[in-house]
């Protein structure tokens, strides 16, 4: 386990994808890749992006930290604080209540022993996350878990299902530029 | 050139200049009220809505009206625009409505608050609101914090009109440490982790503050503004101008401030060492009294907020309310 | 069945990747605008095919490509806002996920037709999957000589990039999304200057939505003239409906503009009619943004006339009795919903979403929330009903961008149209504050 007091690193594999990516902007803009490498900074990190996380974002792109944060935190897909080893984001928009998702959030409390907007389950695999519209309303009530959308969650069944899905994953499933997924619990702190 | 008519009143400025600065040509009373807009900060105004204005004719190619009120200070005029500030009904409605958003959140400690006596939102406010609130929700509360030794941030009083933020910026250079962290209704000035501003330039974000939420951590002894008397003065200083504006009590000098226009902007940012560190009248070569003229509020003496009624008295902090007991307004004027 | 030019193709095994899609006929406008069209040809015909954007607002999309600033050398962007995420709104995500090709193929053709050299996908961040599957079918039409340099040996060069947004529904508003693009929290700019003279980079920039980009090669292909004949009036061609909430059958559905409401809800072919048997109470047409209609005024305008999924049947009545088309979000709501309790969950996500820039958004949707929560919750009085009216008022028109609007207009519809309702809420609060209770009442119309 890493600590704070330890500077992260992004894998080497990270450090391509993320010059791969700047380069996709005129070269006085990178900071136009500030949002695309906080997600792979977020992936590679745990699941969320602490201040020095943030701090190393900045550096790799060139730019002030205040710069980072005042990003960071605007946007509600960023982790600002460590998270359990999967992160659910329910959806709880018109749509998606009209559906169910106060009761699967409801039972979703009960199962995991998590706390909504709050504490992680006990054995450290859950944090819920209330979040608005996912563009799934169609599908509700909807779940997203890193990039997967588990959709049609209205019966214990389904919930069941993603749960066990979720609870096998010993990493988390790798992304594109990378041969395997990293564990969740790497650069947890 | 463009010929503008604002409230019945024809006025030409060059192409390219706003609506506000074009009724700031004019003067007086017809001026919009501005809250977030300032003058020397690229980027500034449009945001706190203060300054609205009815377009009743867009220009002389398109006398078209403007479907909606627009934000004086960041809309440039066109040749034939013809414009309504004071003599709309609509745009005083607002305007009053504009006041009542500001203020739903915002604590009303003006008895308590070292800007009370030259607060933007306690003339907006005075001026322009009505005196009662329909708001009974909680209010949002953040804790004060230091930014340094020398500047004290209650986040509490903030309107988000990014000032603070346009003005670190500009004498910064690039090397900015705070800025809005969050959104919505949460989002609050930061510096997100223990960073202070040590720039030599940084006391400046007071002078742009058109609230309490940044002030001076030394102003000394903590008077009410309205028993100081502004003086103006210089220096020879190796960082900035030293162009200034001393505020006395008796022999004493309390604080030092950019010196500001009639809305307040100032002219000239001042350096560290003028502002924090040169309290002493014979660190200045002194010119003469400041005339302070838009500051209705130090001008009539008034310090409370027109909405302090009974129904809102109740909401306030229990510090305030505290503090009111030790040290009750005083009736003045 | 009406016409499919969109997903036609939609379910063929295989039609995201670029083989498949290119022996359905993929990729034929890019050959036939880059051989024998000028770029402005290409204007003409999505100026003559009447298409409006498909994003919300239904501006002329042709008309807004010839308000393009083209200043001699400065490059200039096509952007397309694939920030989906009005509430009610899904289309762009099947669309884009299951045709990625599509999308591709009408950005080729649109760059090309203003000339822009850069071009990018601005994707909400949680789509990242989606995000995948666009860049796999970019590197597909780079490898087919499709994107890059010299396409087709016609001399024209365009690169496309996808840009991942990182959550925040602001971002769908032009000009947040540009900033956004550039690094920077989504505040949404003061205009003017707009897009089309300093978008992106301070550049002229074009914004248009998924949908819209991608009617453009069906546009190329047929011509205008072709595509305006089909739909009503000024509402030509074909659009995307999202339906969602209490449906049969939700899911998207690509009609022909002007098909009737009625048969849109209750026929197989559509959404199969409300669930379990229910009946239906009333329907946000549009994306959450746009009034909530009672069944009565959604199915027929207050003059009697069937209610038509188009522009101009949709927003018949104007605020009084009618609504929008906005983004196609249909969200029907079935007899035992809470109409307070839903205006109060669309309040919360505005709240939740104001970028808080402007004083009359930040504090005005905080205001509507809190109020409204409390009106569900048991703690209402009756003037908090005139008060939600009055706030929302305040907001509406006084702000930088139009959320101020998208959050005040429900409020003030679910108002008009369900008084009896709200008031419900406060004389009975004890009883609305439980759990799953309606109010059983008549709701009084107009
Ligand atoms: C708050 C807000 C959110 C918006 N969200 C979206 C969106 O998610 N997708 C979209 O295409 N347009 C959205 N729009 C509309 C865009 O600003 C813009 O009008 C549109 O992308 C233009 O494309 P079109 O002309 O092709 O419709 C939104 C507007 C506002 C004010
Ligand atoms: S003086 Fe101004 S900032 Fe201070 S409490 Fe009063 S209104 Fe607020
Ligand atoms: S702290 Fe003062 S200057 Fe800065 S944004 Fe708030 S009100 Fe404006
Ligand atoms: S209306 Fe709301 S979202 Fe739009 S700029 Fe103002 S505060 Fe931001
Ligand atoms: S409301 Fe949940 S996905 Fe749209
Ligand atoms: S001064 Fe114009 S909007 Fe604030």
């Amino acid at each position: 386990m890493e600590t704070t007091s330890v500077k992260p690193q992004f894998s080497e594999a990270a450090k391509a994808e993320i010059e791969r990516i700047c380069k996709q902007y005129p070269t006085e803009r990178r900071k136009s890749a500030l949002l695309p490498v906080l997600h792979i900074a977020q992936a590679e990190f745990g699941g969320w992006v602490s201040p020095e996380v943030q701090d190393l974002v900045a550096e790799v792109i060139g730019i002030k930290p205040i710069e980072v944060y005042e990003v960071s935190s605007f946007y509600t897909m960023f982790n600002l604080k460590p998270v359990g080893k999967h992160v659910l984001e329910i959806c709880r928009t018109g749509p998606c209540m009209l559906r169910g998702s106060d009761e699967l959030t409801a039972h979703l409390e009960r199962i995991t022993g998590a706390k909504v907007n709050g504490a992680t389950s006990p054995d450290g695999l859950f944090t819920l996350k209330e979040v608005e519209c996912l563009a799934a309303c169609g599908f509700a009530p909807i779940v997203q878990v890193r990039e997967k959308y588990y959709e049609q969650l209205d019966t214990p069944a389904a919930v069941d299902a993603m749960l066990t899905d979720l609870r096998n994953q010993v990493h988390r499933p790798a992304l594109p530029w990378e041969e395997t997924g990293l564990p969740n619990a790497l650069a947890n702190n | 050139m463009a010929k503008i008519t604002f409230d019945g009143i024809e006025v030409e400025v060059p192409d390219g200049t706003t609506i506000l600065n074009a009724a700031r040509q004019i003067g007086g009373s017809i001026v919009p009220p501005a809250m977030c807009y300032y003058t020397p900060l690229k980027g500034s105004g449009g945001k706190c809505r203060a300054c609205l204005v009815r377009v009743a004719a867009g220009s002389t190619k398109d006398p078209r009206p403007m479907p909606k009120l627009v934000a004086s200070c960041v809309t440039p005029v066109q040749d034939g625009m013809v414009v309504e500030n004071t003599t709309s009904e609509q745009v005083l409605d607002v305007r009053k409505g504009i006041v009542e958003m500001l203020l739903i959140n915002h604590p009303l400690d003006c008895p308590v608050c070292d800007q009370a006596g030259e607060c933007d939102l306690q003339n907006f406010a005075f001026e322009h609101g009505v005196s009662t609130t329909r708001y009974q929700e909680e209010r949002r509360t953040f804790e004060k914090i230091d930014i340094g030794p020398l500047i004290q941030l209650h986040m509490t009083r903030c309107i988000l009109c990014y000032r603070c933020v346009y003005t670190a910026d500009q004498i910064a250079k690039g090397d900015r440490v705070h800025g809005v962290l969050g959104r919505g209704d949460a989002a609050e000035i930061g510096t997100y982790i223990e960073n202070i501003i040590d720039n030599d330039f940084s006391g400046n974000v007071i002078d742009v503050c058109p609230v309490g939420a940044l002030t001076d951590k030394t102003f000394r002894f903590k008077q009410r503004v309205w028993f100081t008397k502004p003086v103006n003065a210089h220096r020879d200083c190796p960082k900035c101008a030293g162009n200034v504006t001393l505020w006395y009590k008796g022999q004493d000098v309390l604080r030092v401030t950019g010196r500001k226009d009639q809305y307040g902007e100032v002219k000239e940012w001042i350096c560290n060492e003028c502002r924090f560190d040169k309290k002493e009248t014979a660190d200045w070569t002194i010119e003469g009294p400041a005339h302070i003229d838009r500051s209705s509020v130090i001008s009539a003496n008034h310090y409370e907020l027109p909405v302090l009624n009974q129904s809102v008295i109740a909401d306030l902090p229990e510090s305030t309310q505290r503090d009111l007991e030790k040290n009750p307004p005083l009736k003045l004027g | 069945m009406g016409r499919k030019l969109l997903t036609e193709h939609i379910n063929v095994e295989g039609i995201d990747t670029f083989e498949v899609y290119r022996k359905h006929g993929g990729y034929r406008s890019v050959e036939k605008a880059l051989k024998t069209m000028t770029p402005d040809e290409v204007v003409e015909e999505v100026k003559k095919s009447g298409l409006r954007g498909r994003g919300g607002a239904g501006f002329p999309t042709g008309m807004k490509w010839s308000f393009l600033a083209k200043p001699e050398g400065v490059p200039r962007y096509l952007v397309c806002n694939a920030d989906e995420s009005e509430p009610g709104t899904f289309k762009d995500r099947q669309l884009m996920s299951k045709l990625p090709h599509l999308l591709v193929e009408g950005m080729i053709t649109s760059s090309y037709a203003l000339g822009a050299n850069t071009s990018y996908i601005y994707i909400r961040g949680e789509l990242l999957y989606v995000l995948r599957i666009l860049e796999k079918a970019i590197a597909e039409a780079y490898a087919a000589g499709f994107l890059g340099k010299n396409i087709l040996g016609s001399g024209y060069d365009l690169d496309l990039f996808v840009h991942p947004g990182g959550g925040a529904y602001i971002c769908g508003e032009e000009t947040a999304l540009l900033e956004s693009l550039e690094g920077k929290r989504g505040n949404p700019r003061n205009k003017p200057p707009f897009p089309a003279v300093q978008g992106l980079y301070a550049r002229p920039t074009v914004v248009n939505n998924v949908e819209s980009i991608a009617a453009v090669p069906v546009i190329v292909n047929d011509g205008g003239e072709e595509y305006a004949k089909i739909g009503v009036g000024r509402s030509t061609g074909t659009k995307l409906f999202s339906a969602c909430g209490h449906l049969n059958k939700p899911g998207i559905y690509e009609i022909e503009l002007g098909l009737p409401v009625e048969e849109f809800i209750y026929s197989d072919e559509y959404c199969g009619g409300i669930w379990k048997g229910r009946d239906l109470k009333a329907v946000v047409a549009g994306g959450s943004s746009v009034p909530i209609l009672p069944k009565e005024l959604i199915l027929k305008t207050a003059a009697g006339e069937p209610r038509l999924m188009s522009y101009e049947s949709l927003s018949d009545g104007g605020f009084v009795t009618g609504t929008m088309l906005g983004s196609g979000g249909f969200i029907a709501m079935d007899e035992t919903t809470c109409i307070v309790r839903n205006t109060w969950s669309f309040s919360r996500f505005y709240h939740h979403e104001s970028c808080g820039q402007c004083s009359p958004c930040r504090e005005g949707t905080g205001w509507l929330e809190k109020v409204l929560h409390r009106l569900e919750h048991g703690h209402g009085h009756m003037e908090d009903i005139d008060l939600l009216v009055s706030v929302a008022k305040q907001i509406e028109g006084n702000t930088i961008c139009p959320l101020g609007e998208a959050a005040a207009w429900p409020v003030a519809a679910a108002v008009r149209h369900f008084r009896d309702e709200f008031e419900w809420h406060v004389t009975h609060a004890k009883e609305a504050a439980k759990p799953g209770a309606v109010y059983q009442g008549k709701s009084v119309l107009v």
